[in-house]
């Protein structure tokens, strides 16, 4: 009798477990399988079922084709450049609010910095766009006023990983103060009283007591950054690339979507994103591996 | 009382300045846009920067929404927001309840396939085939659908979950409730700030989305305020002036490309302070590890 009860019980849990499970099933796990079409000519209408298998042709084209170190090298710089200029901001900032001790400025300074990480990709690129333009932005007006020439930002090649960094900057780096406050908000208040009994600075205090509290966040931060270090922005990217910054602003995701589908290249364009996925997940795991040799609790 | 040394003092006073600054640098393109598009055409002839306008005019508000495409294309902004909300609450909820049963048989082969999701992908081809060939193209399905769950989402919900004491549900089991008895009558209850945080989170997502709706829909009659906003701000396309607009009032063209982009970016500041509240009591933080 109990048992029944039971089964019943459990069959109701499951049956609650099944449109999510459909969920996964259908719009994860399917398009994992649709990643066979890198191997195939795929033509929409004889299916994936019926598309000759063609091996690695797709690969080998892509690594052989020119467009991949252009991709290689465009990915990897705005990589680096996220990496060295925007990965730092939000830890100095979460600093500096630490330091702050009216509470009210810092509660007024937060409730600002957080709110472009809510604001859409295609405002972010409006702002931008409105901004720079040389036709009536503040930035080339003011330019212009100062007697400088004014600068086309938005098409030149020389300014597109400055201006897609900055937008980064601009949008994430408030948001991301607040796993570094939470973890300051655990230090112990006892600490900082000794070291002033010692007659330890302010900077002495940063750095000996405050900085150390968030050093295993930072690394662990850093190792999901390595993680996903091909993960470009792929929409903020898309919105900024045009006919004259193409050649520095491509990125294996924007490419994807432009061989695949303009140009209908469905089978070849899988290829590049199945590329760009193993090298993610090695990445992933590498990075996790790394956390746990750290002595950190790892990711996953 | 704390003395403070003259060093001391200086670190405060820069360090405040320094923030301020950073705050007015995050405000100042929203201040921009916001009096850009409040500006009348005659003052935009005479001064070449305006960042606070002498005399206010509404006029590329009325044009804009004396034009079709931008009504109907926040009216389909609304729908898609409301409902996408209402599915991924609903589905993420669902699943989030069984699998925050200890009990339950497969429980961590499930877990295991849901943080693969994360890891790894199809990527963009693959799922827009699939999401053709269940013919859900042109139809805001196809918007709801691929996203319904956040794998993060429903991995936080169900922490959340499990943190609940049993006691209660066992109480009302005795009661007689089954399981979606309990969920609905007092695990859900129980949940109303975190799920009121997944609701606002869902939500700023759907609004803010615009690759999927370029993506999958092809008709523009379709298209949700953040396409529109592209296509006019980004590529300056003129077609969205209709025989509808006010041809009487003539409105500076730069004037109603900071309108649109007030329009598109103010439903999420007016959601913002309740973000706020419920971030800020750190539902989401608290339950990041676990």
């Amino acid at each position: 009798m109990r048992l029944v009860s039971d089964m019943k019980r459990e069959k109701l849990l499951y049956l609650m477990l099944l449109p999510g499970l459909l969920f996964f099933v259908l719009f994860k796990y399917l398009p994992m399988l649709g990643v066979v079409i890198a191997f195939q000519d795929y033509q929409p209408f004889a299916g994936i079922l019926h598309s000759p298998w063609v091996g690695l042709k797709h690969f080998h084209r892509f690594f052989m084709d020119p467009d991949f170190w252009m991709l290689f090298k465009n990915t990897l710089l705005l990589a680096v450049y996220n990496l060295l200029f925007f990965f730092p901001l939000p830890i100095i900032l979460a600093l500096m609010l630490n330091e702050v001790r009216k509470h009210f400025f810092k509660r007024f300074v937060q409730t600002i910095i957080y709110i472009p990480h809510f604001i859409s990709w295609v405002v972010v690129a409006g702002l931008t766009y409105t901004m720079l333009t040389t036709e009536g932005g503040i930035v080339n007006e003011a330019l212009a006023s100062l007697g400088a020439d004014k600068v086309n930002f938005l098409l030149s090649t020389d300014w597109f990983r400055t201006l897609i960094t900055s937008q980064a900057i601009w949008k994430e780096t408030g948001w991301g103060t607040i796993i570094f406050l939470a973890a300051l908000a655990g230090v112990d208040q006892q600490l900082y009283e000794a070291a002033r009994m010692d007659g330890a600075s302010r900077w002495q205090q940063l750095w000996s007591v405050t900085f150390p509290a968030i050093r295993t966040t930072i690394v662990l931060l850093l190792i999901l950054r390595l993680g996903s270090f091909l993960d470009t922005g792929f929409e903020q990217i898309f919105l900024m690339l045009n006919s004259g910054n193409r050649d520095v602003g491509e990125v294996f995701d924007t490419y994807v979507y432009t061989t695949g589908l303009q140009n209908a290249q469905f089978s070849y364009s899988t290829a590049v994103g199945v590329f760009k996925s193993v090298v993610s997940l090695i990445l992933v795991i590498s990075a996790n591996g790394l956390a746990k040799r750290f002595g950190e609790e790892g990711v996953y | 009382m704390r003395e403070r040394t003259l060093g001391s003092k200086v670190f405060d006073t820069a360090n405040h300045i320094v923030l301020l600054i950073v705050g007015i640098v995050t405000v100042l393109p929203f201040l921009y846009v916001i009096s850009g598009s409040l500006v009348s055409s005659e003052e935009l002839l005479t001064k070449k920067i305006v960042l606070f306008p002498t005399h206010i005019s509404w006029d590329a508000y009325r044009y804009i929404f004396a034009t079709k495409v931008i009504y109907s294309s926040l009216l389909n902004s609304i729908f898609i927001t409301v409902v996408g909300t209402l599915i991924n609450l609903l589905l993420t909820t669902l699943m989030a309840y069984p699998l925050a049963k200890r009990t339950l048989r497969g429980r961590n082969k499930l877990m295991l396939l849901i943080v693969f999701t994360m890891l790894f992908n199809g990527g963009m081809i693959p799922t827009y085939l699939v999401v053709k060939s269940m013919g859900l193209l042109d139809t805001y399905w196809s918007l709801w659908l691929p996203s319904a769950i956040s794998a993060f989402n429903l991995i936080l919900l169900r922490n959340f979950f499990q943190q609940l004491p049993e006691s209660l549900e066992e109480s009302a089991k005795i009661d007689g409730c089954n399981e979606l008895g309990i969920l609905y009558k007092i695990v859900v209850p129980l949940s109303l700030p975190a799920m009121a945080t997944f609701a606002l989170f869902y939500a700023v997502y759907y609004w803010n989305s615009y690759f999927t709706a370029v993506l999958y829909i092809n008709k523009s009659n379709l298209w949700p305020i953040q396409v529109w906003l592209q296509q006019i701000v980004l590529l300056s396309a003129g077609g969205f002036t209709d025989a509808n607009a006010l041809s009487e009032v003539v409105v500076p063209p730069e004037s109603i490309k900071y309108a649109v982009i007030v329009v598109a970016a103010i439903p999420v500041l007016l959601l913002y302070p309740f973000l706020q509240k419920h971030f800020a009591k750190g539902v989401l933080l608290g339950s990041v590890k676990g």
